[in-house]
């Protein structure tokens, strides 16, 4: 992680206003093996070699582009702050023994071995990217295929250790930062509306998660009977029509004397506090987004913030601190670094 | 284990997240699970497999050597249980018993989209016009069939009668 090159994170993509980030993932199961949680550890490393090999032997145009990184040999920070960057999932790191991951250099491309199923091909890019991601996703898939034998059913499409998965095995979301909505309480019917469309909004990592700072990660449900296709574009048709919604929303709470007021206090606090816990910054650089999509704040941009909230994450404020640091440590070396970056913030 | 939230109800949801830069682990009830906002799929997904689970072993008769799968020797109870199946070939030692589970969570059992060695987005006509693979080569050739027969092209409805025999012999 000592490259230079641009991570995806660091970059605003399209509607970077609204939507964060995109990420679609395949799971994928090699025919021969049992399914993870069955598997025993000689063949979880069989499942380990196969995977490695597929990718990085041979003449393959994706070998240059991945580190293998084994999670044993990570360090607890290593593997809660990939988790934090969303290269891999909580679930994935919760054991890490017999588990690997190839994380491509810009670590937008990861694949997680031995998770719930045998390979999690994961695609993350900047702002709403939906067709990009998919395309790219599906053309690693299609390469690993051409070594890998998947367990695949003419009825039931590919199999995964979960039937919540069968099918395409694809699950694609969008995180969207959705403070107006929020505010407005339409929340709770958009979200049992979502249901109805075969859609599910969550919290910002995954299942399970909490909402935290305004921001939601919607994604299809339903795998089965949709082509990867139409869940996309159900998923994109569905993100534009919130987007437009929370845009509606802001331009009317941006004229209210009482929004600029939360949103230039957040400002203040970023500039001046000595001790900064992550939850509150979480809350705080929701309203700075709020306020920069509005023009209310000047002088910084969307990339900018993706960048420093993925760096004030605890365990990638430490791994980038080179070392462990208890809480109050973060609090105060993470307010040091909002402090310092919101300088340049105009009101 | 009881809820660790409001300490009443047994905790049936499990949760792993990160807080504070650590992994952790939590256990709620539904009820405060919901409240929490850790709802969907995954409630639901439980109450089916007790559903079935009731279900089919009520059916079972007592006594009756369970099914276990040839190649992992995974039984349908201990799939139940785990919400897991156990490896490929389970899908198929099992079919009758997941079909209605498969049917519930999806709506449908019948796949559509990306076939190994196919692309799900194929190209068509140059540019970036992307047109999904949503048949095999087998169904394409079954579609072909009826269109013929509908409009009584006999001929081409013979050869594609017998190109689809010749492929589902391979199958």
């Amino acid at each position: 992680m000592t490259n230079t090159a641009k991570k995806w994170y660091e970059k605003a993509g399209n509607c970077g206003d609204v939507v964060c980030s995109t990420r679609v993932r395949l799971a994928r199961n090699i025919k021969q093996f049992p399914f993870p949680s069955r598997a025993t550890a000689k063949q979880r490393e069989a499942v380990e070699q196969q995977v490695r090999d597929a990718l990085l032997s041979g003449n393959s145009i994706l070998s240059k582009e991945f580190r293998f990184l084994p999670l044993e040999n990570a360090s607890e920070e290593e593997a809660v702050s990939l988790v934090e960057r969303h290269i891999l999932s909580p679930e994935f790191i919760s054991s890490r023994k017999g588990k690997a991951a190839l994380i491509s250099e810009d670590e937008s491309i990861s694949i997680m071995i031995n998770e719930e199923d045998h390979l999690r091909i994961q695609v993350l890019r900047e702002g709403l990217s939906l067709q990009e991601a998919a395309e790219t996703a599906d053309r690693i898939d299609t390469l690993l295929s051409e070594s890998l034998d998947f367990a695949y059913d003419a009825e039931f499409g590919y199999l995964t250790q979960c039937p919540t998965n069968l099918g395409t095995g694809m699950r694609a979301s969008v995180m969207l930062h959705l403070p107006a909505l929020t505010e407005s309480g339409a929340m709770p019917r958009i979200s049992s509306n979502l249901s109805k469309l075969g859609l599910t909004m969550r919290g910002t990592y995954g299942e399970g998660s909490k909402i935290v700072g305004g921001l939601y990660q919607l994604s299809n449900q339903i795998t089965l009977g949709l082509s990867e296709k139409e869940a996309i574009e159900n998923l994109q048709s569905i993100t534009v029509q919130l987007m437009e919604e929370e845009r509606k929303a802001r331009a009317q709470m941006s004229e209210d004397i009482a929004w600029q007021d939360k949103i230039d206090r957040a400002a203040g606090i970023c500039k001046t506090a000595r001790v900064l816990s992550s939850s509150e910054f979480m809350d705080l650089l929701s309203y700075i987004r709020f306020g920069i999509s509005t023009g209310v704040l000047q002088g910084i941009s969307t990339e900018e913030l993706n960048t420093l909230m993925i760096n004030t994450q605890p365990a990638t404020l430490m791994a980038k601190a080179g070392k462990q640091l208890d809480q109050n440590e973060r609090d105060v070396l993470r307010a040091q670094m909002v402090r310092e970056f919101c300088k340049k913030i105009k009101e | 284990m009881l809820c660790q939230s409001c300490g009443k109800h047994p905790a049936t949801t499990h949760i792993k997240t990160i807080v504070n830069g650590k992994l952790t682990e939590y256990h709620l009830c539904s009820e405060c699970a919901q409240k929490e906002g850790h709802l969907h799929l995954y409630n639901s997904w439980n109450m089916d497999l007790g559903n079935l689970l009731g279900g089919f072993l009520g059916k079972a008769a007592p006594g009756v050597q369970v099914t276990r799968c040839p190649s992992c020797g995974a039984s349908f109870e201990e799939i139940s249980q785990s919400g897991k199946i156990g490896c490929a070939e389970c899908y198929k030692t099992f079919r009758s018993q997941l079909v209605p589970m498969i049917q519930r969570i999806h709506g449908t059992t019948q796949h559509k989209g990306k076939v190994p060695g196919g692309s799900a987005l194929r190209l068509t006509g140059g540019q970036s016009a992307m047109m999904p693979v949503q048949e095999s080569p087998l169904e394409e050739k079954k579609r072909l069939l009826k269109q013929a027969v509908e409009q009584q092209d006999y001929e081409t409805a013979a050869v594609l009668r017998d190109e689809i025999k010749e492929m589902e012999s391979h199958d």
